[in-house]
């Protein structure tokens, strides 16, 4: 059943996210999607890797930050460590391929209006839906 | 990028990593298990957070996109860059698929893989690593 504690502060979250996004790109004309970002700043272009990997130590930085102030951060890992090894390699092949994940097709890409991005995002969230339901049919929920 | 001066560009690149780092913690978004009560929509208690966490951003994101087609350029940068392909291709629906089923196995997407290596717990550390070998492939067979 929906937690409604949990609305206020998704809704605050997604606007920080949104946040983000519209000021790397207001400011910079980057987009925030975090896969390219970090493909870019292990193998891309040298005069991108500046900003790329402030950004990514941002990134660690922020989840951080909100667990200093207090406010809860737990992690409930479910896949078995083969399941997230094989998950892993997925994720970065896959968002690589389709050349972006959640935020820049999700919220950068729906944001500005893609319809490339739009096509993704029920894709990639239908697929998960199909894998993450089988997967618990199959298995059982622990 | 402008390459003088005190690169605000930097400045505001790590600041909207913090902002971005600190929305997926707050929205419970970094929990694989969330996300995956999400996307189990049989699992009995079907969770709608990363729902409400779409909409918050996309609250801010749109009009803020729609400010940025106004200007001709970036404030800190010469140029917008974005992609300015429309195709719907082979490789981006193969790639939504790939990335589906690995987000749908773990409940982890790469905002949350990077933000979970503070916590250093060793299934974080596992699915970053492999994420990452994973984009490694990928560079290997296309280039």
């Amino acid at each position: 059943m929906v937690d409604d504690y949990l609305v206020w502060p998704a809704l605050a979250g997604g606007m920080l996210i949104g946040l983000s996004a519209v000021l790397l790109y207001l400011c910079n004309g980057r987009i925030a999607g975090i896969s390219g970002i970090l493909a870019g700043a292990l193998h891309g272009d040298e005069a991108e890797r500046g900003w790329r990997i402030r950004f990514l130590l941002g990134l660690v930085g922020g989840g951080a930050l909100v667990s200093v102030l207090g406010f809860p951060y737990a992690l409930e890992f479910r896949s078995t460590p083969l399941v997230t090894i094989l998950a892993g390699l997925l994720v970065g092949y896959g968002t690589r391929l389709g050349n972006g994940c959640t935020s820049g097709h999700g919220v950068c890409g729906m944001g500005r209006g893609s319809r490339r991005s739009l096509v993704a995002v029920l894709v990639f969230i239908g697929t998960g839906m199909f894998t993450a339901t089988l997967v618990s049919l199959v298995w059982g929920l622990p | 990028m402008s390459n003088t001066g005190s690169r605000n560009d930097y400045l505001v690149a790590a600041c909207c990593g913090l902002l971005f780092g600190a929305g997926l913690a707050l929205s419970r978004m970094i929990d694989p298990a969330r996300v995956l009560g999400f996307l189990d929509v049989l699992g009995g208690a079907w969770d709608p957070t990363l729902l409400f966490v779409f909409i918050g951003a996309l609250l801010i994101a749109v009009p803020g996109f729609a400010q940025a087609r106004e200007r001709e350029q970036p404030y800190f940068a010469p140029v917008f860059v974005a992609p300015a392909g429309n195709a719907i291709d082979r490789d981006l629906l193969m790639g939504a698929v790939l990335f589906g089923i690995g987000w749908g196995l773990a409940g982890i997407c790469p905002g949350p893989a990077v933000v979970n290596l503070a916590s250093l717990e060793p299934q974080a550390l596992l699915f970053a690593a492999s994420m990452l070998g994973g984009m490694f492939l990928f560079k290997l067979r296309h280039g």
